[in-house]
């Protein structure tokens, strides 16, 4: 146990001598190479202008290496993949999305992601932005939004247990421990199998991620809220509006850029959720998502590389626009007016 | 009769104090401006005209109706506010239209009152505008235009040229001026902290200070006749100088003696009672003048010389520690610093306040 701490802080320390010492170095070398000496004044200026260039290559060097090696690099042998066979020899053309396409578990795992991504985004917006607003003005505002916000603090599987637990079905007879089925039973309906019930237990699973992250958007959009000028309010009061449409006609439209931002940020996550699924049914009972389909085929008996990295790639191009609008959104939010 | 009534209006925060019992009685049409130093009370005052603030205790009574309890949106007023307020996500159009089509007023009349107010401001060839394309000026006549809208019976300004820059501001004041000439039966509640604006737009000037009113009057009466040190110090500019004094002769003139031993005559009447009483006498700076032979009323050494062409002020120190007289004398002058000089004014022109502050009336 000692012995790993120490050679832990041995390798950070190593590390980040290495780093400063990579920099230090070839900040140098480059200085030696490209010298500056006094007397002839062009050559001089030449040198200065070459380091200018070489310089930032030089800094960024490590970095773009690393981004090369593990992201550009495995999505372009995925791409690559995708055009092979289960054993990754033979090339089959684009028989594998052919395949994806007339597939039963691909088409219900398309939609159950629909499904998670008409229903999760939603939710998650409007119930942070509603929280938001409720909480704005009340002096436990701040207590009942850290409860909140807390889930966010818990990783997707350990979320997950706890839901298992809400949803917690025993045998009949047996005293029922789930807190959904004691409270079913209580009002004198029959204890369910929640997370076999298909279709619906697609909902009992967006729960989870709704409990997660409603804080999130609740924190983003309280901020946004308090932007709004009061005196807009105010004008609006004396035009006559009610609560109703000074939230609507005054207070959305003014934080409508923030609202759509939290709501693709949480697109995206939904188009990649994964741990919630495998935790609580692992795809059975039809909450298969594509994310889930892709694991199996690649690590779970379905040995077939080629129809994972299929699945793969049509993740990737499923967020990818998305994702290039959610950021220029946000460069745009905090560019300012 | 569309007067603002105030009686005996209060307002606290939990035991904080704000406002101790205003009493006011405006008139229909009538301009009047709310001014005073910042923190005195007088946005407050505006907001529980306008029911954007509760009214702690007393009535507020707008035509004749009493209107503590009433909404903003039903007592007839409309609001300007210091930051504009317009609503960023409209244009000018949607801004000026807003409040009538909460109203649920027809297609027709909207276009005809938003045309119509857009006219009188010169923004009709920017009603498809948003708010952030318009300069400063042009976004506080689109505010003037959305009150314009509500067609109120009470028009409030708060502060609504201390976000423009100085030529604006002038030019504006009398954009004001002039939409108070075409909205004649309009009462207007103008608050500021800027005496040029109160001076030259008020029929009535309310002067506030720490929640109180100190004096109510049309601006001339409050320059010639103020009721008492702090309207005499707020009103006009440079501050009315003020000289610790004793009575020492009562009569239709007083006498006074001033610290130095040199005594002054003030035109204004004391009775026998207060002989031998502490007070101070006022004199503005631009009642000063340089007394060339004979009487004077005092004399000091000049420590700073403003020449700003149409006037220069001098500075005078010596006779109240610490805090120098103010003389501001016409045209250009030769003096330097250091120089001792002599100035005099017209007793009708000196003011004279007893121990507490309060104006010995003429």
């Amino acid at each position: 146990m000692v012995g790993q701490i120490v050679s832990a802080v041995g390798v950070m320390i190593v590390g980040v001598l290495a780093c400063i010492a990579y920099f230090w170095l070839s900040n140098k070398l480059l200085d030696m190479i490209f010298p500056v000496r006094d007397g002839d004044v062009m050559a001089a200026s030449r040198s200065l202008r070459r380091r200018a260039i070489v310089r930032p290559w030089l800094f960024v060097g490590p970095a773009l290496l690393v981004l090369v090696v593990y992201l550009v690099y495995p999505v372009i042998a995925t791409l690559i993949l995708s055009f092979y066979d289960r054993s990754g020899t033979q090339f089959v053309g684009i028989s594998n999305y052919q395949w994806a396409l007339n597939d039963r578990e691909f088409r219900q795992s398309i939609f159950n992601n629909i499904l998670w991504l008409a229903v999760v985004p939603a939710a998650c917006t409007f119930f942070g932005l509603v929280i938001a607003v409720l909480t704005d003005r009340i002096w436990w505002g701040n207590i009942a939004k850290s409860l909140v916000f807390m889930p966010m603090a818990i990783s997707f599987v350990g979320a997950s247990v706890i839901w298992k637990f809400v949803y917690d079905y025993r045998a009949e007879g047996e005293t029922q421990i789930g807190i959904l089925n004691a409270i079913v039973q209580g009002l004198g309906g029959t204890p369910q199998v929640w997370i076999a019930l298909p279709f619906w237990n697609n909902f009992f699973l967006m729960a989870i991620l709704i409990w997660i992250q409603t804080g999130f958007a609740m924190v983003i959009l309280s901020a946004a809220l308090r932007g709004i000028p009061e005196e807009t309010i105010e004008a609006a009061v004396i035009d006559g509006a009610n609560g109703w449409q000074i939230f609507w006609k005054i207070m959305v439209p003014q934080i409508w850029g923030t609202i759509a931002v939290v709501w693709t940020t949480i697109t995206i996550l939904v188009l990649k959720v994964f741990d919630i699924v495998l935790t609580m049914t692992n795809g059975q009972w039809n909450t298969i998502v594509l994310a889930n389909l892709m694991f199996d085929w690649m690590f779970r008996g379905g040995g077939d590389s080629g129809r994972s990295a299929a699945i793969a790639v049509i993740i990737m191009l499923a967020v990818t626009p998305i994702m290039v609008w959610n950021i220029r959104r946000a460069n745009r939010e905090m560019g300012g007016h | 009769m569309t007067g603002v009534v105030l009686k005996d209006i209060r307002k606290s925060y939990g035991q904080v104090h704000v406002l101790h019992g205003i009493d006011l009685d405006i008139r229909e049409g009538e301009f009047v401006v709310f001014v005073g130093p910042s923190g005195c009370g007088k946005s407050t005052l505006l907001r529980m005209i306008a029911g954007l603030e509760e009214i702690t205790s007393g009535d507020m009574v707008i035509d004749g109706q009493r209107v503590n309890e009433v909404p903003p949106s039903k007592r007839g007023i409309a609001m300007v506010f210091q930051s504009y307020a317009l609503y960023p996500h409209m244009t000018v159009y949607d801004n000026m239209a807003f409040g009538m089509r909460i109203a649920g007023e027809s297609k027709q009349e909207i276009d005809r009152r938003v045309r119509a107010a857009a006219d009188i401001l010169q923004l009709t060839t920017y009603l498809e505008r948003l708010p952030k394309a318009l300069s400063g000026g042009q976004r506080q006549r689109v505010a003037i235009g959305r009150a314009i809208c509500r067609d109120p019976k009470v028009f409030l300004f708060d502060e609504p040229l201390s976000n423009l820059d100085a030529a604006l501001r002038v030019a504006t004041r009398i954009e004001i001026a002039k939409l108070k000439e075409q909205m004649a039966d309009t009462t207007m509640i103008y608050v500021t902290h800027d005496q040029v604006e109160a001076m030259t737009l008020a029929d009535r000037i309310v002067v506030l200070s720490a929640g109180h009113i100190e004096q109510v009057g049309a601006p001339l009466e409050l320059y010639e006749r103020p009721a008492n040190l702090f309207v005499a110090k707020f009103i006009g500019s440079p501050a009315m100088n003020i000289i610790p004094a004793t009575i020492r002769e009562t009569g239709p003139e007083t006498g006074l003696e001033l610290t130095g031993g040199k005594t002054v005559r003030v035109g204004v009447a004391t009775d026998a009672s207060q002989q031998g009483r502490a007070a101070s006498f006022g004199v503005r700076p631009e009642d000063l003048r340089l007394a060339m032979d004979g009487d004077y009323l005092f004399e000091g050494d000049i420590s700073i010389v403003e020449a700003l062409g149409e006037v220069t002020l001098l500075y005078i120190e010596g006779l109240v520690a610490g805090e120098p007289i103010i003389a501001k004398i016409p045209g250009i002058l030769d003096v330097r610093k250091g120089q001792t000089m002599r100035f005099t004014a017209d007793t009708a022109k000196l003011h004279l306040f007893d121990a507490e502050g309060k104006t010995y009336l003429r």
